[in-house]
């Protein structure tokens, strides 16, 4: 790990990582402290520009915000799973007609950018006459199909990091092709992709912000509301650093889950490694 | 196809914008990321606490947050004023810099043990051993890695179409301002960013990773 990069560090080196440990701690508590100082010089920390977040209806639609966004994380999250386990098995499929759709289907929505994949559901399909398309929709959807893509991929290269025998001793006792792809690789590679899996997961969390561009009422949309009421004195600084809390908070969470879980699991069966690029 | 004739200028201008906020976010996410990776592994506790800290508090938040922060917040502060452009590449920078240090790290890790103890022993301090025998082979070891980085960097500059940045995510807004067909013009910006990737960069990324490849 590391550690391997320098010695134990003798008398002159413990000086001198005294030494690099101040200026560090100085150069951040400064750079922090200049922020601060700014921050408080243009009078974002008065007490007229936090008002607005004390009116419980203002919280209260804060809460909804977060609902929303939950909800079309919630839904986009497990929308990509299921079209990732799909796509996966599209991969590995047999036939030729099931496996190169499925290829390309995966190469293309990872290579355009999400947010043109939710213009396009939004802007795009009802100027062509497609109806019914809530920014909701057009987010979960865009969110689905990206991540989906992605998912399908580590699941892929889970199922093929396992070793050959799994799949033989499956075939051997006489399950279908089907079976033992369901019922004995799949949770395998599950349990050993669990960790990529949830930090997809979060990069998920994070996506659903760019509905804020497509007017999905979000709640960077709502921060940004607040941000404009003029007569607060205009608390878009306060308010974006409201929503970086909210953020930084559920992706915590989720990101401690992961970590949770890749330590539940390492510590009680051997975990397969495979290299999977992960994409934002 | 007539769209993209019809308003050639508008794809130009929006790819162009892609572009140098691309090349200039890659340029500083790779500086500064690589700074971070080295900041991780250093000796001074403070230096790993700052850069952890860091990596885990701006990869945790949302890009477009990072970006309404640099359009939106910063003019607030008194700060000398920077245009739409620079603050979306410094936002790009700052947000790409956490996935690039992630992606070093784990390179420098796959550095076998051998190499920075050989260093040690013929008495290169920690600046030399990093700078001089492990991140050079780390590097080679990390082109996939920093390519799907740098891919997904690519994608995020429509992002900054949110923020009064004229690229390629913007163009959708111009059209719909010149009544021109959105789908057929959404579809051609999706075309050229497929082309761009998986034509162009992924490519290039064999291509460095076959030419840097190093037998172990």
């Amino acid at each position: 790990m590391s550690a391997v990069l320098f010695d134990v560090p003798g008398p002159k080196a413990r000086t001198r990582n005294v030494y690099l440990n101040v200026v560090t701690v100085a150069i951040v508590v400064g750079a922090i402290a200049f922020i601060m100082f700014r921050f408080y010089e243009s009078g974002q920390f008065t007490a007229k520009k936090w008002e607005i977040f004390t009116f419980p209806r203002v919280q209260e639609t804060f809460l909804k915000a977060i609902g929303a966004t939950l909800s079309a994380f919630a839904v986009a999250a497990v929308g990509s799973i299921v079209l990732g386990v799909l796509l996966a098995f599209g991969r590995l499929a047999d036939t030729k007609w099931v496996r190169v759709p499925c290829y390309w289907f995966t190469e293309l929505f990872r290579a355009v950018p999400l947010l043109i994949l939710m213009m396009i559901m939004y802007y795009g399909l009802p100027s062509a006459g497609v109806k019914g398309i809530t920014p909701f929709i057009a987010v979960v959807v865009g969110l689905i199909l990206y991540n989906g893509s992605v998912l399908a991929e580590v699941f892929r290269a889970g199922i093929e990091s396992l070793p050959k025998g799994q799949r033989e001793a499956g075939l051997a006792i006489g399950m279908s092709k089907g079976q033992v792809l369901r019922s004995i690789l799949l949770p395998q590679a599950v349990r050993s992709m669990l960790p990529v899996i949830i930090a997809q997961l979060v990069v998920i969390m994070k996506d659903t912000a760019l509905g804020f561009l497509i007017t999905y009422d979000e709640i960077l949309k709502y921060a940004n509301f607040l941000g404009s009421q003029g007569q607060y004195g205009s608390p878009v600084v306060p308010a974006l650093m409201v929503a970086a809390v909210i953020y930084v908070g559920l992706c915590l969470v989720l990101s401690g889950v992961a970590k949770f879980t890749e330590y539940k699991m390492s510590s009680r069966v051997k975990v397969i490694k495979a290299k999977v690029g992960l994409t934002s | 196809m007539n769209v993209i004739t019809d308003n050639s200028d508008l794809f130009l201008t929006g790819f162009k914008n892609t572009g140098i906020l691309f090349v200039i976010s890659a340029f500083f996410a790779l500086i500064l990321g690589t700074i971070v990776a080295g900041m991780r592994v250093s000796p001074a506790p403070a230096m790993r606490a700052a850069g952890t800290v860091y990596v885990n508090f701006v990869r945790n938040t949302p890009l477009t947050l990072i970006l309404a922060f640099f359009a939106l917040g910063y003019p607030k502060l008194g700060l000398p004023s920077v245009d739409f452009l620079a603050a979306a590449a410094i936002g790009l920078s700052l947000y790409t810099a956490t996935y690039v240090s992630e992606a070093i790290r784990s390179g420098i890790n796959t550095v076998s043990v051998g190499q920075s103890e050989a260093a040690r022993a013929i008495g290169l301090p920690f600046m030399q051993t990093l700078t001089l025998i492990v991140l050079p082979q780390a590097f080679r070891s990390v082109v996939p890695p920093l390519f799907s980085v740098f891919i997904a960097l690519l994608k995020n500059t429509t992002v900054a179409a949110g923020f009064s940045v004229f690229e390629a995510g913007a163009i959708r807004a111009y059209l719909s301002e010149r009544g021109e067909p959105l789908l057929p013009g959404l579809l051609w910006v999706a075309l050229i960013f497929v082309v761009l990737v998986l034509g162009i960069l992924t490519p290039l990324q064999r291509y460095l990773e076959k030419k840097w490849r190093v037998a172990r």
